[in-house]
């Protein structure tokens, strides 16, 4: 087969009519696209895997700190009841579905160099055009996700249910941590939700990471740009490599929802 | 030891501005069987969760043991835990059965409780079903489990919400003699609430009458029902509309 980028479709070709071979090509595009995907990872291909490892060291580390903070959030929210909780649940329904390019465009201003974080310069806040940069504004777009999902999930518990294990001895902890544990299959959801949304994510990551090679460039955004150069046999490649790792991530997070709670 | 395991002075509980218990005077007495009767909104459920310090009452003070719990002064957990409740409706846990009667000897930190779990299960007849998944279970297995979830701790007082409600007279049979077998071997307090006046009559040793939040009569069971001295405990007993 043909070296990647040999076979290059011109893209900006105006393509008002269709003929008959372009469109036998495109089945051949996906099926290039998916040898090309098995050789890179077969070989696996240094390029690639950078690109990889960094997507996931990105989503992943921003998926962390949302579960970390958003499940007990969620919990909270769904436990309890106080002044504000609506504000507080209507903002972070609205949370869940930002648009990720204005979370990029928002966390961008913050961050550049005359913005009102950047401008303080602190080895806390990191620089724009950086992988911290883009688990920023990944936590943005999942945090909401997480405790979103997660409050729904401990809503969804029975009521009566923290009474009837306070009768039985627990404390308010425990009752609260068994209420967690029975809406386990939504709290993974929530889990599920929140990585899906930022692994997939392109608008904030290209804003504010900037798809820099060997730097910031994820697997969405190399997408992106192998598209742009006409190199579709890669940007499928690293479409099903990104769809391949999602559906194996999320195939271990059912694994641990079905893990039963009996010893 | 006392005689009496609660006793109830000038109670109250309310519920944003609504009064809806005022016991003045009740005492529960060691090892016996109290049935609580009256009907439904009379403030039974309430007067349990309070047994239970699940909630602080309003104003007035429960002597429990040497404890006194007050609206300000909540029952410690090591009190609390010596108490527990089987409810009208159980709620059970999304696990095994086995490990929903665990569940409170776990919270409490008991390691190797096998032995006290065989026990129970003999007792409430779901041997077969330990490993079951106990969302599977018929409404009357539920609230055996439920009923085996709070015998296994082995309270000082077992209180029973409407425990037999909407079940099937084998379920009825099976549960009432559990309770029975319980209070005369193990010398558990039952605080039973139920609209059943025959239940009560079947059960208890003596019987409260509760009615708008305010206790009408209490009596041992033969006195209150063959010679009631509140006329409205007369018509209660013989099934007549008393509100």
């Amino acid at each position: 087969m043909p070296p990647a980028g040999a076979r290059r479709h011109q893209a900006g070709k105006w393509r008002g009519h269709v003929p008959d071979e372009t469109r036998r090509s495109t089945i051949d595009e996906i099926w290039n696209g998916l040898t090309e995907a098995f050789r890179r990872l077969g070989t696996l291909d240094p390029a690639l895997v950078e690109i990889v490892l960094l997507s996931f060291r990105v989503s992943g580390t921003a998926l962390l700190v949302s579960v970390v903070l958003g499940i007990p959030l969620g919990a909270a929210l769904g436990l309890s009841r106080f002044v504000g909780r609506k504000l507080v649940t209507a903002l972070i329904y609205t949370g869940m579905g930002f648009p990720p390019v204005v979370v990029g465009l928002f966390v961008y201003l913050l961050l550049s160099q005359s913005g009102p974080l950047g401008r303080l310069d602190s080895p806390l806040i990191p620089d724009l055009f950086t992988p911290g940069a883009m688990v920023v504004a990944q936590i943005i777009l999942s945090l909401p996700l997480v405790a979103g999902f997660t409050m729904a999930a401990v809503l969804g518990v029975d009521p009566e249910l923290r009474q009837q294990v306070q009768s039985l001895g627990a404390t308010r902890v425990q009752a609260a941590w068994t209420v967690l544990a029975e809406a386990r299959s939504g709290v993974v959801v929530s889990v599920i939700a929140g990585f899906g949304s930022i692994i997939s994510e392109v608008g904030a990551v290209m804003m504010v990471g900037g798809n820099i090679e060997h730097r910031t460039r994820v697997l969405t955004t190399a997408i992106v740009l192998e598209t742009r150069k006409g190199n579709f046999d890669l940007a499928l490649a690293l479409g099903f490599i990104l769809l391949a790792l999602t559906f194996l991530t999320n195939v271990a997070m059912l694994w641990l929802q079905g893990r039963s709670l009996d010893r | 030891m006392s005689e009496w395991l609660y006793q109830l002075e000038n109670l109250t509980k309310e519920y944003g501005g609504r009064r809806v218990l005022q016991v003045d005077n009740l005492q529960v007495r060691r090892g016996e069987v109290l049935a609580v009767v009256g009907p439904s909104g009379a403030g039974k459920s309430t007067l349990l969760r309070l047994l239970n310090f699940l909630e602080p009452p309003s104003d007035g003070c429960i002597r429990f043991l040497d404890l006194q719990v007050t609206a300000d002064r909540p029952a410690p957990l090591a009190y609390r835990r010596r108490v527990t409740m089987v409810f009208q409706r159980p709620v059970l846990l999304d696990r095994s059965v086995g490990a929903n009667i665990r569940y409170g000897l776990q919270i409490r930190g008991c390691r190797n409780e096998d032995h006290e779990l065989v026990a129970v299960l003999d007792l409430v007849r779901l041997r077969d079903v330990v490993h079951q998944p106990a969302r599977t279970l018929s409404g009357g297995e539920a609230q055996r489990v439920a009923l085996a979830r709070a015998i296994v701790l082995r309270p000082d007082v077992l209180l029973l919400d409407e425990p037999t409600a909407n079940l099937d007279p084998y379920n009825v049979g099976l549960i009432e003699s559990i309770l029975r077998n319980l209070n005369r071997e193990f010398g558990t307090t039952l605080v039973l609430v139920t609209h059943n006046v025959f239940q009560a009559r079947r059960l208890a040793d003596r019987v409260a009458l509760l009615l708008e939040g305010r206790i009408v009569e209490v009596a041992d069971v033969e006195a209150f029902f063959q010679a009631p001295q509140d006329p409205r405990t007369a018509a209660f007993v013989r099934g007549e509309m008393v509100y």
